[in-house]
């Protein structure tokens, strides 16, 4: 017996007595021997995917953490959690950029970031990991600093920098330092922020140096910690090397200094706890700072939403363990919307690009997930659907799972690439949030048509999974040695059988090389490599994030017809 | 007789009760039912106090000292007049026994409601009382109080009375020159030491003898009498287990007391108060020798007792309703034969007192107050609510808990429940870690506590926060409940073999032995359990409130505090720092580390401090405000948590099944007092040497306060300037001696310029 709500308007309560038509089937056999295999198959792929994790989330190091800890300085993640709202949850984003990208290991790139809610705010964090390299900047660690920044400008998030860094990585600096997406887009980036009213904070709780020095002058409002944190351009060793005075870090640069004299710095902190707590405490203070007229509080959230109905945790055995073997997307998506709800629109036209309306935890979402190559009619359907959200303000959310657009004869013929253009048209324009999912191959223009990292969606994660390249290895293979073969005959070169296999088998091992998903997270393709039973939280954090910015208005480009 | 046609006009129709606390609104609650209409008196201490809320009307009296409200007779009759009341009630302590109070009210028209005057008199003086009683065949501790002293005599009087027997001087007391002799053999050098002390201490030898009681009980007959002189019985109360002579748990009817000592007891009873002409509610006390079974009169208390509600609930009357119509002149409402002898009843008294430093009374706030349901059989007499301060000038007395059952088991059964469900948080006040400062400096703790002493605030120094002696934190132990489940769970207790010395006897089981490791280490387990649950609680509370508080407005948004909290792929986890408070650390706490672990079935698993401790998996359900579900290994029980913060901590109370455990928990960041460093540096200037002291800004020399080359220690004013219409002063850097202090009073200084420098030397 269900007591009767109190506020059950009338809305409601025509809605809650319709039938409901769009609810989706179970689409799982768990006594079938593909679901076992794929649930195996999927375990391995977590399991493998935790073991990085919780390398990453150790930092760089026993030594170091215990250096760390004798300064009374927490690690990156622990500032985060004391800095975020009690109970409260965290997106945190790319944990393993880096990931064998260097000789040596950089966990997390080096620095943290991520989105959690502060006094009710969603707030981006980006936070040095001083165990890693001292915190200093690699070419990776600048381009998830700017990766942050891109997801917080766009999203209206106020910036805390939890600053503890040596500044760039000196060795790298070619990569680090001259080009416009490097270190010195860190300040440019914050002065555009702070322009638009978006508030930057900066909580420094170790040292900041050189051109770090500016995270801290550029932000709105900063913290310094006594006796951990300093500020200067040239730390004590340069300052002798240049004039010959000799002074100490602290009297350098320390809190004290900065908050009483140079005026650097706006509050003193005693101790890291402190420090933290003001940084709470500045968040109270943002007011409407950055928050006009924010798609957030829209219309049509129901307050009440039901989970899905089958278990979401059986994500995991969704994914084929063969490659080549398809699935239907529709057994995703009835583990992500609510209730498995989903009203699908032009279901029988265009069949291998599912299209339709549902919600994700309450908000109205257009879901496109692929169920197949895309053909002519599927990607005339996409922009199509894609045209109806933009006008609606519907976020949409990107399923892929793409081997590509058709190609042959017959598809040319019929304008696949007119068609194809259409819909990268409209992903391009389109305004509204987009989050996207790579729950299998991501290949090719489908990549494109699909929300690809190209196409700015305002996140986008992998299935452990998921596949990233411009074609298949064994068809990139075929191609090329068919080129190569062409130009060898061209010399006059008899290519043999075994040659060939050889030259095949390498670029096939590069396209597997560089087609998987930690190829692509350590590069930062991509925000993170999520496990499949987080999907449906996951897309919510996201599009509850972007939701954080006013509402504007799609324009498209000259679609040609 | 005639004075039995009382005219239905001078029946009492407005109250005026002299009292404060529990007895006051227990008093108030009977007039209500009457139809009588009250009027409270107060102190300035007690102006939002429950008596107050619960009167009629209610007029100030004075100022919080008892002598100058509570006890001051003219003020009560006087607001007596004022408001119309034609009657007093006394209540207990105060001026319940003081005959002139009674003759005031008396003389003034209104009617007392207690004894007459004359028996209070004559009760109150105590060795007239004895005569008295003599006379009337009460049994007496048999003894010799006449002035022959000489020894032979003292000697063959010291063996009719038969040992053991007490020596006593007449005169004096505090126990000197005091005897207990065993033996005839023993006796002349007790009695001559006795006397040389008593010459010395007190300059009289006069010696009186008394039998020594070995092992007493306390038992006290409820009596009650009309203004026709029937006086009738209500039974006996046994309120032998005592601490500091003051009672802690009493119940009615004595136990092991056989019906006819019962019946002896209570006509005794009635000849004495027969013997004064007593009318009223009145008491009394004997001493009762549990070796001979004989029993003595000791004294006569003329009011209505604190422990009343017992002998109520035994005999199912109202004594206050009794004791109204007695004072209209009506006659008992039922006779000796009529009175029901109904099941058995206990009262507990529930103090604010620290046990393990000797029943040390508190004060404070009671920011967790939450008696146990009251019902037929339940009953708590109480005078405050949560929130109110139980206050330094009054007895400590927070509630007095009654239980009835229909006999001793079922009763006692019931108290233990009830005390184990009585949540009391009081938060001690910093004056009484002063006070414990002064008792501890004297070495008064060993021995009764001048209550007065409290009665004097004015003269204790308040900013102290722990005890500089014993180191008592102010937070200590708070009540004496778990002292008095510790009583209630005693075999001896529950066998009902009580005597005086009950506590004495049994201390060592009784209280918390620190030294006891086995007994530690179980309440470390208990703790630490304890602890685990409070973690679960905390974790369950914040999540039910942060999900009320969440400040989108959608739902969507509110994902962001859905339970567990999410993380990329490692679960939320916290860590909860707890101090246990308890009594075998030396510092009395000890600091638990509870890493908690959300899990995505919405459990907590919860490890504590312990080097692989696997973790207990908790679900925690929050009922409502302090009530909580907890499920612990497939066991589910109700816990109770009560918090309060204080001075940047958290003090943490949780109850579950008989245990209540207490902690503190340090709240957020210590606020800092920066002004020191931003000070110092205010006044120093890169360009300047160190020590080196500049203008702060362009101003007049006002005053100068050291002179050059004098040493001066860090901080000290040196000189103040005027400016902007605003005085700053200036202070020395750091210790040292001053150097180049050349300005003068009426100097104009600018901006920046060099003061003065202090050179550490």
């Amino acid at each position: 017996l269900n007591p009767t709500p109190k506020r059950l308007n009338h809305t409601r309560l025509l809605q809650r007595r319709e039938f409901c038509l769009g609810v989706l089937p179970d689409g799982l056999d768990r006594n079938s021997e593909a679901f076992e295999q794929n649930s195996k198959a999927m375990e391995g792929l977590v399991s493998q995917l935790q073991s990085h994790i919780s390398k990453v989330l150790a930092g760089g190091g026993e030594e170091a953490v215990k250096r760390n800890k004798k300064r009374n300085k927490l690690l990156p993640r622990e500032r985060i959690y004391k800095l975020i709202d009690r109970v409260s949850s965290f997106l945190e984003l790319s944990q393993l950029a880096g990931h064998e990208l260097y000789d040596e290991p950089l966990p997390s790139g080096g620095i943290v970031t991520g989105i959690g809610p502060v006094h009710g705010r969603l707030c981006m964090f980006v936070a040095n990991d001083p165990t890693v390299k001292g915190g200093t900047y690699y070419p990776i660690t600048v381009k998830k600093h700017l990766r942050a920044q891109e997801i917080a400008a766009r999203c209206k998030l106020p910036c805390i920098y939890l600053v503890d860094s040596g500044g760039a990585f000196l060795p790298k600096q070619a990569e680090v330092f001259p080009d416009r997406d490097n270190f010195g887009r860190i300040f440019y980036n914050q002065a555009v922020m702070s322009a638009e009213g978006i508030p930057q904070i900066a909580i420094v709780l170790g040292s900041c140096t050189a051109g770090g020095a500016y995270i801290p002058a550029m932000a709105d409002e900063s913290v310094m910690v006594k006796g951990n944190a300093t500020i200067f351009l040239a730390g004590p060793p340069l300052v002798k090397a240049a004039t010959g005075e000799e002074v100490s870090a602290e009297d350098l640069g320390g809190a004290t200094v900065h908050c009483s004299k140079s005026g650097v710095s706006d509050y003193f902190a005693q101790d890291e706890l402190h420090g933290l707590a003001l940084g709470r405490n500045i968040v109270k203070n943002l007011h409407m700072a950055g928050q006009r007229g924010l798609m957030n509080g829209l219309h049509n959230v129901e307050a009440h939403y039901k989970e899905p109905l089958y278990d979401v945790k059986e994500l995991r055995s969704i994914a084929p363990a063969d490659h080549k073997q398809a699935f239907d997307i529709r057994s995703v998506i009835a583990r992500i919307v609510d209730g498995s709800e989903f009203d699908e629109f032009k279901k029988l036209y265009g069949t291998t690009l599912v299209t339709g309306f549902a919600r994700i935890f309450g908000q109205p979402v257009g879901i496109i997930g692929n169920n197949g190559i895309l053909f002519n009619e599927s990607a005339l359907k996409g922009a199509h659907f894609i045209e109806l959200c933009t006008q609606r303000n519907i976020p949409l959310v990107f399923l892929q799972n793409i081997t590509g657009f058709m190609v042959g004869s017959r598809s040319e013929a019929n304008g696949i690439a007119k068609s194809g253009a259409k819909m990268v048209m409209a992903v391009s324009c389109a305004k509204v949030p987009k989050v996207t999912i790579i729950v299998g191959g991501s290949y090719g223009a489908g990549n494109y048509a699909m929300c690809g990292r190209a196409y700015s969606p305002d996140f986008l994660f992998l299935w452990p999974n998921a596949r990233i390249s411009v074609m298949g290895g064994a068809q990139a293979a075929s191609v090329l040695s068919q080129i190569e073969m062409a130009n060898k005959k061209k010399q006059g070169i008899q290519w043999t059988k075994d040659e060939e296999e050889s030259f095949k088998e390498k670029i096939v091992e590069a396209y597997e090389r560089e087609g998987n998903c930690y190829y692509s997270t350590a590069r930062l393709w991509d925000d993170g490599i999520i496990d499949p039973a987080d999907t449906r939280k996951v897309i919510g954090f996201a599009i509850s994030a972007s939701l954080n910015r006013p509402l504007e208005d799609t324009k498209y480009g000259v679609f040609r017809m | 007789s005639t004075t039995a046609e009382t005219t239905p006009s001078s029946s009492i129709e407005k109250i005026l009760i002299a009292n404060r606390g529990e007895i006051a609104c227990r008093i108030m609650r009977t007039a209500k039912r009457l139809g009588i209409q009250t009027v409270a008196v107060y102190s300035d201490a007690d102006r939002d106090s429950l008596h107050v809320k619960s009167a009629d009307e209610a007029v100030r009296i004075g100022p919080p000292p008892a002598r100058a409200s509570y006890l001051n007779g003219s003020a009560i009759v006087e607001s007596a007049i004022r408001t119309g009341a034609q009657a007093i009630h006394p209540g207990y302590g105060f001026l319940s026994e003081s005959a002139d109070f009674a003759t005031l009210c008396e003389d003034k028209g209104l009617t007392f409601i207690g004894p007459p005057a004359s028996a209070i008199r004559d009760m109150g003086d105590k060795s007239a009382s004895k005569r008295i009683m003599g006379a009337a065949g009460v049994p007496l501790v048999p003894g010799y109080h006449g002035s022959e002293q000489d020894i032979e005599i003292m000697k063959a009087e010291a063996d009719k009375i038969g040992y053991p027997i007490l020596i006593k001087p007449t005169h004096g007391g505090g126990g000197k020159g005091m005897r207990i002799v065993q033996s005839p053999a023993e006796f002349v050098d007790a009695f001559l030491g006795a006397q040389r002390e008593a010459a010395a201490s007190f300059g009289i030898n006069t010696i009186l003898l008394e039998k020594y009681i070995t092992q007493p009980r306390h038992i006290e007959v409820q009596v009650f009498g009309d203004k026709n002189g029937n006086v009738l019985h209500l039974f006996e109360r046994d309120c032998s287990v005592q601490r500091r002579h003051q009672k802690i748990i009493e119940e009615a009817p004595a136990p092991n007391v056989k019906n006819d000592f019962r019946s002896h007891l209570g006509q005794a009873a009635v000849s004495a108060a027969k013997a004064v002409g007593y009318h009223n509610a009145g008491t009394v006390e004997f001493i009762v020798d549990t070796v001979s079974g004989q029993f003595y009169f000791m004294e006569m208390n003329t009011r209505l007792q604190v422990e009343h509600p017992v002998t109520e609930m035994i005999v199912d009357q109202d004594l206050v309703e009794w004791q109204i119509r007695v004072a209209n002149g009506e006659p008992l409402p039922i006779s000796q034969s009529q009175v029901p002898l109904l099941g058995h009843a206990f009262e507990a008294r529930i103090y604010a007192e620290n046990v393990p430093k000797g029943f040390l009374p508190a004060t404070g706030v009671l920011h967790h107050y939450h008696p146990v349901p009251v019902s037929s059989t339940v009953r708590v007499e109480t005078g405050v609510q949560q929130g109110d301060t139980v206050s330094m000038h009054y007895d400590p007395m927070i509630a007095k808990l009654v239980v009835w059952g229909g006999n001793r088991a079922a009763a006692l059964i019931k108290l233990k429940d009830c005390l184990s469900k009585f949540q009391v948080c009081p938060r001690h006040s910093h004056v009484l870690a002063a006070v414990c400062s002064i008792i501890c400096f004297n070495n008064y703790v060993a021995s009764f506590l001048p209550f007065e002493l409290l009665l004097f605030p004015e003269s204790i120094h308040t900013n102290v926060t722990s005890c500089r002696h014993c180191g008592w934190q102010v937070a200590g132990v708070p009540t004496n409940i778990s002292f008095l489940q510790k009583l209630a769970d005693h075999r001896a207790f529950e066998e009902g073999n009580v005597e005086t010395h009950f506590i004495e006897h049994h201390k060592d089981e009784i209280f918390v032995d620190p030294s006891n490791s086995v007994l530690a280490k179980e309440a470390y387990n208990n703790a630490t359990f304890s602890a685990t649950m409070i973690a679960a609680c905390l974790c369950a509370k914040e999540h039910s409130f942060s999900k009320e508080s969440v400040p989108g407005k959608n739902s969507l948004f509110s994902i962001w505090y859905s339970n567990p909290p999410f993380r990329v792929h490692h679960p939320a986890m916290r860590i909860i720092e707890l101090d246990w408070e308890n009594e075998y650390d030396k510092t009395g706490s000890r600091s638990l580390t509870l890493t908690v672990t959300y899990q995505s079935d919405g459990k907590y698993l919860i490890k504590t401090g312990e080097v692989n401790s696997a973790g207990v998996e908790v679900r925690a359900t929050h009922l409502h405000d302090n009530e909580f579900r907890i499920e612990i290994d497939g066991v589910s029980m109700d816990v109770s948590l009560a918090s309060y913060s204080k001075d940047m901590i958290e003090h943490i109370h949780l109850w579950h099944k008989s245990h209540h455990h207490q902690f503190k928990q340090k709240l957020g960041i210590e606020l800092f007092n920066d002004d020191e460093t931003q000070q110092k540096t205010n006044f120093e200037t890169v360009s300047h040497a160190p020590g080196s002291v500049v203008a702060p800004m362009a101003g007049l020399v006002v005053k100068v306060l050291a002179k050059d080359g004098t040493n001066v220690v860090e901080g000290q004013p040196i000189l103040v300037l005027e400016a902007m219409k605003m005085e700053h002063v200036v202070k020395a850097p750091n210790a040292g001696r001053i150097h180049g202090l050349q300005v003068n009073v009426g100097q104009q200084v600018s901006d920046g310029s060099l003061l003065f420098s202090v050179k550490d030397e």
